[in-house]
């Protein structure tokens, strides 16, 4: 066996044993049945699949999509301009790439619990428009759908700016100069040739955002309280509380199914390889 | 159109920002409220009288470091591996590994641990996280330093066999000192991911392997408190510093 | 294909029947070669002609489709790089960027476990003049020198067959120059075989004991510079060496030909079109009788022509290539 096999060697043993096979088993388990204390019992049965197609799941699977969507949407909107300025900045890029990352690679703990924070009824928000007259209680500003959506996009938009700054950088500057030339405005130029040209960098950001806001947990646990369950709530608490794995299962196939299907989609459209 | 993309940019990295700044600040406020009271480091000296968090930075000390260990060796070994000769399979499994929801990697392990434990009589414990950490850090390894043999010319490694030095040496002499720098990043990517992670870790960890996330979490789930702002800024002043040395190592 | 068999004793090395098929490509049809022990071999051809895999199968890099690689009469087709004493130098020299020019010398040394390592190295740096210079790193040198550390690297270890892949490629016109006066000394001064390749003509010509020009995965001629350039067997190795003007299917060289204004027995009647002033010569461009445009490169002190003026070309006999 060569040098290149050996060195592969404990790769595919990850890829087997802790990648694979706990696919396989929440696969075998999604068509399995509950046991009376939460284990896993014989009978195979497409029963948990079948309870998926319930509408209360169906919403919640609805749901996490919408505002999956809705996030990715609002990332684009913001990030798209903070990536133009970037790549149009003729020094200090990449300070200003790093303060983009810079509060992703701190903890994400950290940063949803920031919003905690500044959010809650007795939050600085809150606290601050009191002081200064504005209200006289307290806004319900926590434990909604719109502060989900908020964790959310504070959460995922470097994800959304770094892929459309490397599209931008790529762009050839003589592109945006001929625009000008033949008549364009500023705006105009952004709008018709900019934007058109940086898709594979929008591509991308958007599956990078859209995927794990699909799955988020953490996010919707903290801000959403109990009222914004999404999948990855769903999924958790089937593996806790609830203790019915065939069902936490079945989501879970379902969820990756989507997943799957838009990695496969992305991989298609991007020749560049990250590997 | 420049001026307002730099209003634009002022605004935006200040929403990016303000929160964790606002938390740090805060964490200096002797009151519990977010009425400035006066300056105070209670709330830091209340981190290190507490058991639990002390145990839990502790455990997430030691996951972190036996994570980033193993993960770093084995995710150079394989970007290597994949430089010489590619594998679908495999690449097509990092990918995968990335975009799974942290959740569905969570209870998939837990599922294969549980399913083993009907044969093996063992426990969740540390080491259920550790492994938990290696599988979701090898992919995050691999492109840090795959990016890294990218600048690499395969010619060094030839012209290092054809001077008298086997497929080993060749590595270790010639291409393993050009990946250093990329290595370090990739650890240090690899350590912060380990030690940040709450979902995965919460699905895996024994009775007595709690993390600091998890303690935060517990913590945050019982409504704020301070020391959740003093603990946020400490995490934040360290992680940021690590990034930080990371990516001059990764521009070296 | 003949040709080894009049020095099979004092051949190096040697190709038999070399092939060499890629997936969806004959790099290397079928060559055979028999490289004489110390001279200076060259391989010449276009880009894609087979020149760069001919050496990496030498080297080791590539295993032969079939056919043999023979050094010092003993098969090595399937050793390693590292098995076969042969030493590459590669087109961007491949130095270790981590490594001082000193070190990089030192590496196949180390590999070997060579003795007197200290002193081999000293030499080695010696002969390349670049004594001064051993703790730069590559980042440090320019072009010139780290091409000198290439070299030392190589001929340190004393190999068999030195192979230069383009060594003058990346180097600007007057060093270019310069390095082969240099590199020419250097062989003659180690006596090492060396095997270069090259598509630059020039190069060939100017250092080369003997030559092999490719084409298309085959090699068309063998022979001295002299001979390739003056006798050659085929138009193409005529075409690749020089320029060439087909006049009533005979082949004259530019600067073989005469320009009169009488008319002569072995010659072309033509009209002048026009003239390109080189430096240190004169190219004038005609048209002949019979509809083809011809090239006569005349020494700077002649008569000035003018487009429109009548003239005959001549040559002599010996320069005239028949080719099929």
């Amino acid at each position: 066996m060569n040098l290149r096999s050996w060195f592969l060697l404990p790769s595919w043993i990850w890829m087997w044993l802790l990648f694979a096979a706990p696919f396989v088993i929440v696969l075998a388990y999604s068509a399995m049945t509950r046991g009376e204390i939460g284990g896993i019992e014989p009978p195979w049965t497409l029963e948990s699949y079948a309870r998926l197609a319930d509408p209360l799941y169906l919403t919640i699977l609805w749901r996490s999509f919408l505002m999956a969507a809705v996030a990715t949407a609002l990332c684009l909107v913001f990030a798209f301009p903070a990536a133009l300025f970037i790549s149009r900045a003729t020094s200090r890029r990449n300070l200003y790439l790093q303060l983009v990352m810079l509060p992703f690679w701190t903890s994400f703990l950290v940063r949803t619990y920031a919003w905690l924070f500044l959010l809650r009824d007795t939050g600085l928000i809150n606290t601050a428009l009191q002081a200064l007259g504005l209200i006289h209680a307290p806004l319900p500003l926590l434990y909604n759908d719109g502060a989900v959506l908020l964790g959310l996009v504070y959460g995922y938009l470097p994800f959304m700016v770094l892929p459309i700054y490397a599209t931008l950088e790529r762009l050839d500057p003589s592109l945006v100069e001929a625009a000008a030339d033949l008549g364009a405005r500023p705006l105009t130029t952004v709008l018709r040739v900019i934007v058109p040209l940086s898709k594979p960098g929008i591509v991308a950001g958007s599956i990078l955002v859209f995927i794990p806001c699909l799955g988020a947990f953490l996010t919707p646990d903290l801000l959403g309280g109990g009222r914004t369950v999404m999948v990855g709530n769903l999924v958790q608490n089937q593996f806790t509380t609830a203790r019915d794995w065939p069902f936490g299962s079945a989501i879970s196939i379902a969820l990756m199914a989507i997943v799957t299907l838009l990695l496969v989609v992305f991989l298609r459209r991007e020749s560049e390889s990250l590997v | 159109m420049r001026r307002w993309l730099g209003v634009y940019a002022v605004a935006f990295f200040a929403f990016l920002h303000l929160p964790l700044l606002t938390l740090a600040f805060f964490s200096f406020n002797s009151s519990k409220f977010t009425r400035w009271e006066h300056f105070s480091l209670a709330w830091y000296g209340a981190i290190f009288k507490d058991p639990q968090i002390m145990e839990g930075l502790w455990n997430s000390v030691v996951i972190a470091l036996w994570a980033t260990v193993l993960s770093t060796i084995i995710g150079t070994l394989c970007a290597y591996g994949l430089w010489k000769h590619g594998s679908r399979v495999l690449t097509g499994s990092l990918y995968l590994s990335l975009v799974t929801p942290e959740i569905v990697t969570g209870i998939s392990l837990l599922a294969l641990f549980q399913w083993s434990f009907r044969w093996l009589n063992w426990q969740l414990g540390l080491y259920t996280v550790v492994l938990a950490h290696v599988a979701f850090s090898i992919a995050y390894v691999v492109i840090v330093v795959s990016a890294r043999l990218r600048t690499v010319s395969p010619a060094l490694e030839e012209a290092a066999m054809d001077l008298g030095a086997n497929e080993w040496q060749a590595f270790w002499h010639v291409t393993l000192p050009a990946l250093a720098p990329g290595i370090i990043a990739a650890a240090l990517l690899a350590l912060t991911v380990s030690f940040d992670d709450y979902v995965i870790t919460s699905m895996v960890a024994g009775v007595d392997s709690e993390t600091l996330p998890m303690v935060i979490y517990a913590m945050a789930r019982r409504g704020a408190s301070p020391v959740i702002n003093a603990i946020s800024a400490l995490i934040t002043l360290v992680f940021g510093g690590i990034i930080l040395v990371s990516e001059r190592m990764r521009e070296a | 294909m003949l040709y080894y068999f009049y020095y099979s004793m004092a051949n190096i090395l040697e190709l038999r029947r070399l092939v060499k098929h890629f997936p969806g490509q004959q790099a290397v049809r079928e060559i055979s070669l028999a490289i004489p022990q110390g001279s200076f071999f060259s391989l010449l051809g276009p880009s894609g002609c087979g020149k760069t895999t001919t050496l990496r199968l030498i080297a080791g890099f590539e295993e032969p489709t079939s056919g043999d690689v023979l050094l010092n009469g003993e098969i090595v087709n399937r050793r390693k790089p590292y098995e076969r004493n042969v030493s590459t130098v590669f087109q961007n020299y491949a130095l270790f960027p981590h490594l001082t020019a000193q070190q990089n010398v030192e590496f196949g040394l180390r590999r070997h476990n060579a003795k007197d390592i200290g002193r081999r190295v000293r030499e080695a740096l010696e002969l390349v003049s670049l004594t001064g210079k051993e703790s730069r790193r590559p980042a440090q040198l320019s072009g010139g020198e780290r091409q000198r550390v290439a070299l030392a690297r190589s001929l340190v270890l004393q190999p068999d067959v030195l192979l230069l892949d383009e060594p003058l490629a990346a180097l600007d016109p007057k060093l270019r120059k310069q390095m082969r006066l240099e590199l020419k000394a250097m062989q003659r001064r180690v006596g090492i075989t060396f095997l270069l390749v090259t598509h630059d003509q020039e190069e060939a010509l100017s250092m080369s004991d003997q030559m092999a020009v490719m084409n298309e995965g085959r090699v068309e001629q063998v022979g001295t510079p002299e001979d390739v350039y003056l006798r050659p067997q085929s138009r193409f190795v005529a075409g690749f060496l020089g320029a060439v003007n087909w006049i009533n299917g005979i082949g004259v060289r530019p600067e073989s030909v005469r320009l009169n204004r009488a008319p002569v027995e072995r010659g072309a009647p033509a009209t002048v079109t026009g003239s390109v002033f080189l430096g240190d010569c004169v190219q004038v461009l005609v048209k002949l009788a019979s509809g083809e445009n011809a090239i006569v490169q005349l020494p700077r002190c002649d008569a000035a022509y003018q487009p429109g003026d009548s003239v005959h070309l001549a040559w002599n006999a010996a320069d005239e290539m028949t080719l099929p």
